[in-house]
């Protein structure tokens, strides 16, 4: 923007998309603050009324808000380490040539396509169903108790489906990275003597530091909000045993109808996130700065 | 030691033949250059002695001992690479001592090494700092660092100074050539800039099309090229080359002279007559391209400065003894 009238016009211009972009986000957000701090229970039209922070109480004392919370942090934690753990070596593995790479490349990214509900009820129903599923055909050829997944380990199930569903974008995250690596410093590792192994831990894996750093970010701010994969499989259960935030605050609202107290698990969950953003760009977001 | 031996070696990728039989012998302590135009094989020769590359036939012999099927690390020969290849994420220290941890050296030892080579280069004050700290010159000097930290048998050099600005790249270039006497280890150095190559070359390879032209000494090849490539590629401005009758009285196809073997003369009567198309005065050069008719554009230079300027009329004299003769298929006819 070179000259005064120029800025002028662009700013201008932007303004209707701004303004637009700026309601749409404050009015729910302004809503859910207000509502937080009413008595607002579906059940009980006609009640509402002022309780100041009473909802925040309510629902940060109510014994399945810590349960949740560790469920939380346990389920993006473990989805992190699995598709960083597995997606190194595949993108590696995609990085060779191969006869067929661009359909293997395909076939790897597929999943990623698939909407979560599709996915969390294929693996219900057809893979971990323990007695039509795959996996209990597979405990039957070798005279195995079949495992009843969602039963017995329900939360390390969850976790299984959602981390199928992110390898993909963290493999392909990776390939682009490794792809980026410059091949000279490769013949020169070669050169200077190194084998496969020290060639990856020297210089390929310094290099996909910031790579790493950008999958852990962003899938740390959609792990948070996992919810369709729970509500298909488990409803939340056994229990409490799979129920995260998200699955809490939509129990709250639309299972007990308590809008305020859902209200304020909502903006407890916005702080969380940030609490959360907060350390992650502490620890990891060094690897960033160039 | 470091005497580099090549007998036949061939390399095709696929269908499409890059080094059509080198047959070579670097002895060792020299400085051997490689030049010729871009997809001569030049880089792939190299890259095929180190081992990056798999040859497709014939022998490479490192002190007599065939290597074609040792990997790049066990040949002891050390690389620098065009764009330096340097470790970004590593000190100066990490990559010049990368080599000689992945050898599986004393750290004490390898500190000593690195520092030795660091005091040779100039590089100790730069030490601990990362590659993207550095100028030019001092990633090349790293890069030449992690080459001689190692003690090899040779040197590989594949266009070290092309991405240097000109008078960095003449510093460099004076550099490269007098640690490689002061060490007096075997160097192989690949560049397309034949200035580089007859100013640093003990001998110089001259290839063309995945063949070699010839081989020899920078004023060999300068006084006695032995084809019209050799001729046409080293020297410059490039030599000027006349067909037909003038060649077929001194018995040859094509007659060159190099520009700085025309004698100038104004108005004059015998000799090439022509007319200054463009003249180049910089003083220390005066550079003439004059269009001599039947003749072509003939290409004159003149140590120092002489007022000629273009429209004049001149004669080019060729002196008897600096024309070289060529046959039919392009050979120097010698005699």
């Amino acid at each position: 923007m070179a000259t005064r009238q120029t800025q002028i016009l662009a700013r201008s211009l932007l303004t209707p998309a701004v303004g637009l972009l700026f309601i749409w986000m404050i009015v729910p957000l302004a809503l859910t603050l207000y509502f937080s701090t009413l008595h607002y229970s579906l059940l009980d039209p006609g009640s509402e009324a002022f309780v100041g922070l009473e909802n925040f109480r309510y629902f940060l004392t109510d014994p399945a808000f810590l349960d949740s919370l560790q469920n939380t942090l346990v389920l993006v934690g473990s989805v992190l380490a699995l598709t960083i753990l597995l997606g190194i070596p595949l993108a590696l593995l995609l990085d060779q040539p191969v006869i067929g790479r661009n359909i293997v490349r395909l076939m790897v990214i597929a999943p990623f396509f698939v909407m979560p509900t599709v996915s969390a009820l294929v693996w219900k129903n057809l893979l971990m169903h323990p007695v039509s599923g795959l996996f209990a055909w597979i405990a039957s050829l070798f005279h195995l108790t079949p495992i009843d997944w969602f039963n017995d380990v329900p939360l390390f199930a969850v976790i299984l489906i959602v981390a199928w569903q992110w390898l993909p974008f963290a493999t392909l995250i990776l390939l682009t990275a490794l792809q980026s690596l410059d091949e000279e410093q490769k013949e020169a590792a070669e050169m200077d003597g190194a084998s496969a192994l020290s060639a990856f831990i020297y210089i390929t894996l310094p290099h996909l530091a910031r790579p790493i750093t950008v999958v852990i970010l962003i899938e740390t701010i959609f792990l948070l909000t996992v919810f369709a994969e729970i509500f298909v499989t488990t409803g939340g259960g056994p229990g409490l045993q799979t129920t995260n935030i998200a699955f809490l605050i939509y129990s709250q609202a639309l299972i007990q109808f308590d809008v305020g107290s859902a209200s304020a698990g909502g903006l407890v969950a916005v702080v969380i996130a940030n609490v959360v953003a907060f350390f992650l760009v502490r620890i990891v977001g060094r690897n960033l700065e160039a | 030691m470091g005497q580099i031996t090549l007998q036949d070696v061939q390399k095709s990728f696929g269908p499409v033949h890059i080094i059509k039989g080198a047959d070579l012998d670097v002895a060792d302590g020299s400085f051997v250059v490689f030049v010729g135009p871009s997809g001569c094989g030049k880089t792939t020769l190299l890259r095929l002695i180190a081992g990056l590359e798999d040859v497709s036939g014939g022998k490479i012999l490192i002190d007599g001992k065939n290597v074609v099927d040792t990997p790049p690390a066990k040949r002891g020969l050390s690389m620098v690479f065009q764009s330096y290849a340097l470790y970004p994420h590593m000190s100066v220290r990490g990559n010049i001592g990368f080599g000689l941890k992945m050898a599986g050296l004393a750290k004490d030892e390898i500190n000593r090494k690195v520092e030795a080579a660091a005091a040779t280069l100039n590089l100790t004050p730069y030490l601990d700092r990362k590659p993207r700290e550095l100028s030019g010159g001092q990633r090349q000097r790293v890069a030449i660092g992690r080459a001689i930290v190692r003690e090899p048998k040779a040197f590989l050099f594949d266009e070290p100074l092309s991405n240097l600005d000109a008078a960095l790249r003449v510093q460099m270039r004076i550099e490269v050539t007098r640690l490689q006497k002061q060490l007096g280890t075997t160097a192989i150095y690949v560049t397309h800039d034949q200035v580089e190559a007859m100013t640093m070359a003990d001998k110089i390879v001259v290839l063309n099309g995945g063949k070699i032209e010839q081989y020899g000494s920078p004023l060999e090849l300068y006084e006695r090229p032995a084809n019209l490539f050799v001729a046409g590629f080293i020297g410059s401005p490039k030599m000027n080359f006349v067909t037909g009758e003038l060649a077929k009285q001194q018995g040859a196809t094509t007659i060159g002279v190099r520009p700085e073997h025309l004698r100038i003369e104004r108005d004059g009567a015998g000799g090439w007559q022509g007319t200054i198309a463009v003249a180049e005065h910089l003083g220390s050069d005066t550079f003439l391209y004059v269009d001599a008719g039947p003749l072509g554009m003939l290409t004159a230079r003149y140590i120092g400065e002489l007022s000629l300027h273009a429209g004049d009329r001149v004669s080019l004299m060729p002196e008897p003894a600096r024309i070289h003769r060529f046959d039919q298929s392009g050979n120097a006819v010698r005699g």
